[in-house]
């Protein structure tokens, strides 16, 4: 079954699904700096996959990356948001551990009015990688989920 | 200021343009492509009242997987509505 879309789509999507996901990457790597975060580039990435899921259909997928994978992927997720949750409960839930530790995003942030420091924010960002990671594979999952049903059926 | 509510309420009335459209249209592939650009324009609107982290999750999920999953949905029912 050729479930392609026409070339117009195709040619369009491989020249913007790159970009989109370099800009998901970026909103999640920056979340504790500026607008967006592990949700708002979770989407974004997921978008792009669900691009180039609607423009080529299934096929290119070969049963390699089917929704049990991605599923398993996005527990993996949940389960290190709450286990970076839990990591600080000597102190209190949520609590943040690695700021100011030196570690990586550990870094210290100088007083007054700056652009804003990468290396810092200690478990913020990587918090922000859980939920990211969470929400893209869980997107990418029902979208996958929802074309092999599609295929299933137009097979019977 | 002046400039600011004129291009709030061109893309208010262009929201409310779209939305009818995506009623209007009897074809359903164009009501999903209005009902994405509405969707487009209420992004937009957010980023001018300063939510650009709204405007951002707006703009992945409202246009880009709604639209995608619709467009899945569509093919297993018929492209056209029943007059």
């Amino acid at each position: 079954m050729n479930n392609q879309m026409s070339v117009i789509v195709r040619t369009i999507t491989r020249i913007t699904y790159g970009l989109t996901i370099v800009f998901g990457f970026y909103v999640i790597m920056h979340g504790h700096l500026t607008p967006g975060g592990g949700f708002q580039g979770g989407a974004v990435v997921a978008s792009a996959f669900a691009l180039l899921l609607v423009a080529f259909g299934t096929a290119g997928l070969k049963g390699k990356l089917n929704h049990h994978l991605l599923q398993t992927l996005e527990e993996v997720g949940a389960l290190a948001f709450l286990g970076l949750a839990f990591a600080g409960i000597g102190t209190a839930f949520f609590a943040n551990l690695l700021a100011n530790s030196g570690a990586v995003f550990g870094g210290a942030v100088p007083a007054g009015p700056n652009a804003g420091v990468l290396n810092s924010g200690g478990t913020l960002p990587f918090m922000n990688w859980a939920v990211g990671l969470k929400v893209m594979t869980g997107i990418a999952s029902i979208l996958i989920a929802m074309l092999i049903g599609l295929r299933k059926e137009a097979a019977e | 200021m002046i400039a600011e509510t004129i291009i709030q309420v061109v893309t208010l009335l262009l929201i409310v343009l779209g939305g009818a459209l995506a009623v209007w249209f009897k074809d359903l592939l164009s009501s999903i492509i209005a009902l994405a650009g509405a969707s487009l324009l209420v992004a937009l609107e957010f980023y001018i009242l300063q939510a650009p982290d709204v405007a951002i999750a707006e703009a992945g999920i409202g246009a880009a997987l709604t639209m995608a999953i619709y467009v899945v949905a569509l093919r297993r029912t018929r492209r056209k509505e029943k007059e």
